[in-house]
């Protein structure tokens, strides 16, 4: 077994926590942080794709498509944040600004 | 784990064997094709690298040979901050004063940040780095100076976080009038057009992920 198995079988077991999660928790919050676990394990396993045996270079693509997940899933989780706070706040009666 | 007592024990079970039934699938998976032998487009980026510009591959895929995935991305990040902003509380939380010691230390930390963010985007070009780093670096930057309390400006709309998706619209474009695709930049000036894009796009990440965080920081921006 190499390194890079060893790495994607961690990134399916880090998805698959978080997909129990997902389905098993209640709150908003722990399901937004079962999505970003989940996206984490998408990203280990694109990272453990990338692996080549020594003398090539690594495949370059799946690192920047990483690259760009990780950010758009800060963002996301960003906004979701913000979006179940204002939820909250209409719940409680406060008017819109 | 009041609110979560909701779940029963046969929604649990059947989560589990759900769960356990779709890893199962994936390591299957993963196994089979990760000791398969694979090529994919990485040769072909890597046999390219020469007229991308940039000499390390990630940056090259990430700024040339897939722009189009990093032009979305930024579009992503603003509509992203549009929807925060769109969202925000009628008025923002009561957050505790900055201690002296924050204060302070966000006096040595922000230049060394802003320091290491400009050399993470210039070293990008032919070792690992570039705008996402960056732009990382810039964000906590914005954080540390929000946490202390010394950045009341990002409440204004401002062009910081639209600047990175406009100098890549208007680099992108660009080759459309030289009658070639859009986001084509080859030979001599691709290593300036990729720099000019990632400068903005620094900025513009920066700015975009400390206004997420003052969002939730403080209920608006």
């Amino acid at each position: 077994m190499t390194t890079a198995v060893l790495y994607g079988i961690t990134g399916i077991v880090l998805f698959s926590l978080g997909l129990y999660a997902l389905v098993v928790q209640r709150h908003f919050l722990r399901r937004l942080l079962s999505l970003n676990i989940m996206g984490t394990g998408v990203f280990m396993v694109f990272i453990a794709s990338a692996w080549r045996p020594a003398p090539e270079p690594v495949d370059p693509v799946p690192h920047a498509f990483v690259l760009t997940g990780i950010v758009v899933a800060v963002s996301a989780t960003g906004l979701g944040v913000n979006l179940w706070r204002r939820m909250q706040a209409e719940k409680r009666g406060e008017e819109a600004p | 784990m009041t609110k979560n007592a909701g779940t029963s024990a046969g929604v649990r079970f059947a989560a589990a064997a759900l769960t356990l039934a779709v890893a199962a699938v994936l390591v299957q998976q993963a196994v089979t094709v990760m000791s398969a032998d694979r090529t994919g487009v990485g040769p072909l980026a890597l046999r390219n690298l020469d007229e991308s510009g940039v000499s390390h591959p990630t940056t090259a895929v990430l700024l040339n040979f897939r722009a189009y995935d990093t032009l979305l991305e930024i579009a992503v990040l603003v509509i992203a901050l549009l929807g925060v902003r769109a969202s925000a509380l009628p008025r923002p939380f009561e957050t505790a004063p900055a201690g002296r010691m924050l204060k302070s230390f966000s006096h040595f930390l922000v230049p060394v940040l802003i320091v290491a963010g400009g050399y993470v985007l210039w070293v990008g070009s032919h070792a690992p780095g570039g705008a996402f780093q960056a732009g990382a670096l810039l964000g906590a930057a914005g954080v540390v100076l929000a946490l202390a309390g010394a950045l009341p400006e990002l409440r204004a709309p401002g062009t910081g976080p639209v600047v990175g998706l406009a100098v890549f619209l208007v680099l992108g474009l660009q080759p459309l009038f030289a009658g070639d695709a859009l986001l084509y930049y080859r030979g001599e000036w691709a290593k300036t057009v990729i720099l000019l894009i990632e400068a903005g796009a620094t900025v513009s990440i920066g700015w975009i992920l400390a206004g997420l965080f003052m969002a939730v920081h403080r209920g608006d921006i």
